[in-house]
């Protein structure tokens, strides 16, 4: 039995890099989410896009948005971080956006994100990570499972590319290595 | 860091130095403080709030690292396009055109304006109020001189911006870094301002404040807009940065949005 069956999930975290946008529209539409799971997305990519809300809002059911800053985090509803800025989140769950440094080349970064949620929310954490090229998301991910969280990896023999999520195998004690279509199972699970 | 410790730093820093930190989003100014702890290698909180109380040439750097100060020329160059097409034109009918880049922090955006009125010949008739809470990164912004580095994704700005000239030609090159023509830093004055609490010190016909208030709590926010509707004159322009917004603001009403870009028109009266 997975060990967050007994703790209410608040919110799930997805971080990906090269490689992760099929894995994600593979992934989103098969979470059942009558639980009202929110959901937060920060993939590293291009300036320009600002496709992805679209995308995703014609492959599923809930409420898909790019997150605004000072904008409360609600169950049920999916947020993606703008491009160019790192999210992060308050204690009184809100987002706030910030342009410092980028982390790992990145911005936003997911450990940024990863880091700043695993401080507020806790147990009540879900975190995948999937495929790219650099490290991003380790460190983020050590800090989850030290707050309590659940921690689930893309298997690296199945990613696009597989060194983000290796690295996080070999960095972090995950709670689950597994390939996408294994993942909503999982998740459904560990929801009370 | 725990947020225990979070604000007994900000306390030290009202206390001691009169800093209001009180009002910025703490998730951004608590992951900087957790950085720079571990930069400076402390090997305990009580030494690094020891240090922060009692060395005055450390609290600089304190203050400079909690605020973020990464900027960059053109950024969002459709914005400065929308500043080239629709702004400069209204504002080149005044005789005297007064700016404030409030929070420059090292001046890229100083710059970038300062080239955008050159082309358009009104520099001469303009002057820049740049201003920030952190003295040493106005001694940059003073000098004008950037990393090498970063030129070639400004210049790219720049082109996209509509600049037609060859970027190459508003600096020139020593070593590692490029030095911006001094014609370009002659109409800008810089100053000392903290926008938690100083007032308004002049009337402006445009005021850019771009990705500054993402750092501050809503009340700060209505607080620091409201500073700027008090030194905005009549018909006169407010840029903000890309996810910053008047929306839901005390001002709204007053003001209108320049197409999608974030530049608000202010009402006549």
């Amino acid at each position: 039995m997975a060990q967050g069956s007994i703790i209410k999930k608040e919110l799930l975290l997805i971080g990906g890099s090269a490689g992760s946008l099929e894995a994600i529209l593979q992934l989103l539409p098969a979470i059942q989410n009558e639980k009202g799971l929110a959901i937060v997305l920060v993939l590293h990519r291009r300036n320009s896009e600002s496709l992805l809300p679209n995308l995703l809002s014609e492959k599923i059911a809930w409420p898909v948005k790019e997150a605004e800053e000072k904008e409360t985090i609600l169950a049920g509803t999916v947020y993606i971080a703008p491009a160019d800025y790192h999210l992060l989140i308050e204690n009184d769950k809100t987002i706030s956006l910030d342009y410092s440094e980028k982390v790992h080349y990145s911005r936003p970064s997911i450990d940024v994100t990863f880091e700043s949620a695993a401080e507020v929310y806790g147990e009540s954490l879900i975190a995948i990570l999937l495929s790219g090229a650099n490290q991003d998301g380790s460190v983020g991910l050590k800090k989850i499972k030290e707050a309590g969280g659940y921690v689930i990896v893309q298997d690296p023999t199945e990613a696009v590319v597989s060194y983000m999520p290796q690295y996080a195998i070999d960095h972090v004690r995950v709670d689950a290595v597994l390939p996408v279509a294994k993942m909503p199972a999982l998740i459904h699970e560990l929801l009370p | 860091m725990k947020d225990e410790e979070v604000n007994i730093l900000l306390n030290d820093l009202l206390e001691v130095y009169g800093y209001d930190f009180n009002d910025y989003s703490k998730a951004s100014l608590k992951r900087r403080m957790q950085r720079l702890f571990a930069l400076d290698k402390f090997p305990s909180f009580a030494e690094f709030r020891y240090r922060v109380r009692n060395d005055e040439i450390y609290l600089k750097r304190f203050v400079e690292e909690i605020t973020v100060n990464v900027t960059e020329m053109f950024r969002d160059p459709a914005f400065y396009k929308l500043l080239r097409k629709e702004v400069l034109p209204l504002l080149a009918t005044y005789p005297f055109i007064r700016i404030w880049h409030a929070g420059c922090s090292t001046g890229e955006e100083v710059y970038s304006m300062a080239i955008l009125l050159q082309e358009a010949n009104l520099l001469h008739k303009s002057l820049l109020y740049a201003t920030d809470l952190n003295p040493d990164v106005l001694e940059k912004a003073k000098a004008g001189i950037f990393p090498l580095s970063t030129m070639k994704q400004y210049s790219e700005n720049y082109i996209l911006s509509g600049g037609t000239h060859d970027f190459s030609s508003y600096y020139t090159t020593r070593y590692d870094y490029a030095k911006f023509n001094r014609d370009l830093a002659q109409r800008m004055v810089f100053a000392t301002h903290n926008l938690v609490s100083d007032g308004s010190f002049n009337q402006f016909q445009l005021i850019l404040c771009r990705n500054v208030m993402i750092y501050f709590e809503k009340p700060l926010q209505d607080r620091v807009l409201t500073l700027f509707d008090q030194s905005l004159e009549p018909l006169g322009f407010l840029a903000l940065g890309a996810k910053e917004t008047l929306r839901f603001s005390d001002i709204a009403s007053h003001y209108k949005q320049l197409g999608k870009e974030k530049i608000w028109r202010k009402g006549a009266s």
